[in-house]
């Protein structure tokens, strides 16, 4: 059996029904083996950035592995992005790329790189596979290592001499390395331990990331949250993890969290955490995290532990397993008038737009919020995902897909198509910007050419608005390369946003119809309900929604670079 | 936060790549290391690799950790504490050497056991096997009595866990 045949017998075996190509002369084999393939569907996005973003919106929608496919060489390094996009919020990809022949490695050959090298630091595990023997063990541990622990992206170079050679047709059905076990149990003596602080804690929280998200332990979570009575905060990445309009949900703590959920974290006695990395944008200044409060750790990966924050109770652990097993030891705690107080504030300090007229984001999620049940929706990077993560409202994980780690701008839209595909029967909205939307516009062609019906919303205010934003409030207006509608005959160092501004390009509904999708322009808040039942007319084809928003529309509230967490400007 | 100096007996997989897999994550997360041997082990498949540090007890501990969850590394094994040899091999080249600067070479290496090597009509090279912190006093004193005049190479430490519980 050739190389190229035990990729695809691979691929099989491990249950893999898409994957995501781009075919270039070191993988012109492997694709020629899949031609034909009836069990196997080859999407083919239009940038190999593109395709990877869509493999990982496949993955972290379906919980399956996204595996990507590309040739050498600049197939190899336009790859680069969505690995450490997908490193970052552990999302399971393999991504096979070609490679020259062994012989020719080393003497800079066309499109030779040294992928493995360029990606080490920013995947789980990068190989190249050197003889045609170890290609189905390291086939097999590929899979074995991007879906087990923390998940994480993995990288097989195959040399295209190695597809082509004859070899062994046994595709092995067990792992065994020895360097890599992944935690698969649970210490019930820390599970005690971290039971006995929150049994004694007055003003216990739960802070919970993407963990929970990840290993699908949201009933679970909510369960725990019930029985014990103590409220919750998520990250970004671990929005989702119980129902947003939970009453016990606080919201999402951060540079740009609630007013309720970052006073928790100053206030509370005990924090609870599940699966975050405690990274800068939720820490805040990190001397003053959490200063009142003891801490307990649960994490599958032991480097995230006691990183950035150095805690109390570590339990290294998989969230579900643990989860189910704080289930057995916890009961409900007293702590109504903690409750209550952060009710209040909930309460008291809503996130709102209401300060902006007209059509705001706000307005736009709120209604998807009211019309979809169960939407998946994705996020570029900006102001449009952050937006998306105060408004939504989520009953459950892997509905939410936003580069939250790296902060990729042009991962919206393309995970929206990986996303459909893996769940045809969703509605799928992408919510960008007029930024980012354009990194990666080029996929208008593969969602129409794929019949994709996707609602792909451009929150378009003529700026790079998230740094216009600091630049805003941070460097005195000096809107140093973010005004998108810039022409060069513009005066410089312009701050005006008067009405004579440049006309912004492109048409994005032009654009989308050029492509043959369907498109259109709002600029007032009545139609936002007309825009969604046109998007909704088209079953086979995507529809842009290009939303007019207020130009200078700021996110708030905000923490500023190096202050704490409650020291929050609020509008 | 002690800074101190410490070693780790990391054992990898003995293949193409391991050595810039592990010195690259060193570097990428801005870890401070100090030395860096690696060599073949009794099994040839398994490299093994002694890492010293001069470092604070938090970062360590992410050293550790980070080391631990590549695939690549089979085990890490935290010396600092423990009862170890430890020794470095370390060449010095001493040249335009005069006969009184030989037979001063050949009294400090009786001196200090030190072996001297090579030599010729101008040149003398000796060799020392000592711990990193023997050799950097034998470089200094060196460089005192040889001003400008000596070519050092070493090789960074190697360590393996003491049989005795003595602490060598």
């Amino acid at each position: 059996m050739k190389g190229t045949e035990i990729i695809v017998k691979a691929l099989k075996e491990e249950g893999v029904d898409t994957i995501f190509g781009y075919p270039g002369g070191q993988a012109v084999d492997i694709f020629d083996a899949l031609y034909g393939e009836q069990d196997i569907e080859v999407i083919l996005p239009r940038h190999e950035q593109a395709l990877i973003h869509a493999a990982d919106g496949y993955a972290r929608s379906t919980g399956k592995v996204g595996v990507c496919l590309v040739t050498s060489g600049p197939g190899a390094t336009n790859l680069v992005t969505g690995i450490a996009t997908a490193n970052y919020d552990s999302v399971p990809l393999v991504c096979i790329t070609g490679q020259v022949p062994l012989g020719l490695m080393g003497n800079d050959a066309f499109q030779e790189v040294d992928i493995v090298g360029i990606t080490n630091s920013i995947c789980k595990y990068a190989v190249t596979v050197r003889t045609r023997e170890e290609l189905p063990r390291i086939l097999k541990e590929a899979f074995y290592i991007a879906r087990t622990g923390r998940p994480g992206p993995v990288v097989v170079d195959v040399p295209k001499d190695i597809q082509q050679a004859e070899g062994s047709d046994v595709y092995p059905d067990e792992v065994s390395m020895r360097g890599y076990k992944p935690n698969q149990s649970v210490h019930v003596g820390q599970i005690k331990k971290a039971v006995s602080m929150l049994k004694k804690a007055k003003r216990p929280l739960f802070l919970i990331g993407g963990g929970v998200n990840i290993s699908g332990a949201n009933e679970e979570m909510k369960q725990l949250a019930e029985l014990t009575g103590v409220p919750v905060i998520t990250t970004i990445m671990g929005k989702g993890a119980i129902p947003s309009t939970h009453r016990l949900y606080l919201g999402n703590i951060g540079i740009h969290g609630s007013y309720a959920a970052n006073h928790a974290v100053s206030e509370c006695d005990v924090l609870f955490s599940i699966g975050t990395r405690f990274n800068d944008r939720i820490t805040g200044k990190i001397s003053e995290f959490a200063k009142n409060a003891k801490i307990i750790h649960i994490d599958i990966d032991s480097a995230s532990i006691s990183k950035n924050i150095v805690v109390d109770i570590p339990i290294v652990a998989d969230a579900k397993l643990a989860i189910e097993k704080l289930l057995e030891y916890v009961t409900p705690l007293k702590n109504e008038k903690w409750v209550e107080q952060l009710m209040q504030w909930k309460e008291e300090y809503p996130i709102t737009m209401e300060n902006y007229e007209g059509l705001t984001p706000e307005k736009i999620i709120r209604y998807i919020n009211d019309h979809f049940e169960k939407p998946i929706v994705t996020t570029d990077v900006g102001q449009n995902q952050l937006w998306a993560t105060q408004y939504l409202k989520l009953e459950g994980g892997r509905s939410f897909l936003t580069s939250g780690g790296l902060g990729t701008m042009g991962y919206g839209f393309p995970a929206a198509i990986g996303a459909k595909i893996g769940n045809p029967d969703s509605t799928v909205i992408a919510i960008s910007g007029d930024g980012g939307m354009q990194m990666n516009i080029q996929e208008l062609a593969t969602a129409v050419a794929l019949e994709l019906p996707l609602i792909l919303i451009v929150l378009n205010n003529g700026y790079l608005g998230n740094v216009r934003q600091w630049q805003e409030l941070f460097y005195q207006k000096r809107y140093s390369n973010t005004c998108l509608r810039y022409r060069k005959s513009c005066e410089s160092n312009c701050t005006d946003k008067s009405k004579c501004c440049p006309k912004y390009t492109p048409d994005f509904v032009k654009l989308a119809e050029s492509y043959e999708a369907y498109g259109m322009r709002i600029s007032k808040e009545e139609e936002i309900a007309e825009a969604f039942a046109y998007a909704l007319e088209h079953k086979n084809a995507p529809t842009v929604i290009e939303c007019v928003i207020e130009r200078e529309a700021n996110v708030f509230p905000i923490v500023p670079t190096g202050k704490t967490l409650d020291d929050m400007i609020m509008d | 936060m002690k800074v101190k100096k410490r070693y780790i007996s990391l054992y990898v997989e003995n293949r193409i790549g391991v050595l810039a897999k592990i010195s690259g994550l060193l570097a990428g997360k801005s870890y401070n290391l100090d030395t860096l041997t690696v060599g073949e082990t009794e099994d040839p498949t398994v490299s093994r690799m002694t890492i010293g540090l001069t470092i604070d007890d938090v970062t360590f501990e992410q050293v550790k950790k980070q080391l631990n969850r590549c695939v690549v590394v089979i085990k890490v094994i935290d010396i600092s504490e423990v009862p170890i040899h430890k020794k470095e091999l370390l060449f010095i080249k001493v040249s335009s050497c005069s006969e009184k600067d030989k037979a001063e070479i050949f009294r400090i290496a009786q001196a200090f056991s030190l072996d001297v090597i090579d030599y010729d009509r101008k040149n003398v090279m000796v060799q020392c096997v000592k711990t990193e912190s023997a050799n950097n006093d034998m470089i200094a004193l060196f460089n005192d009595i040889f001003v400008n005049r000596i070519e050092v190479v070493r090789g960074g430490s190697v360590a393996i866990e003491a049989i005795s519980t003595r602490n060598q």
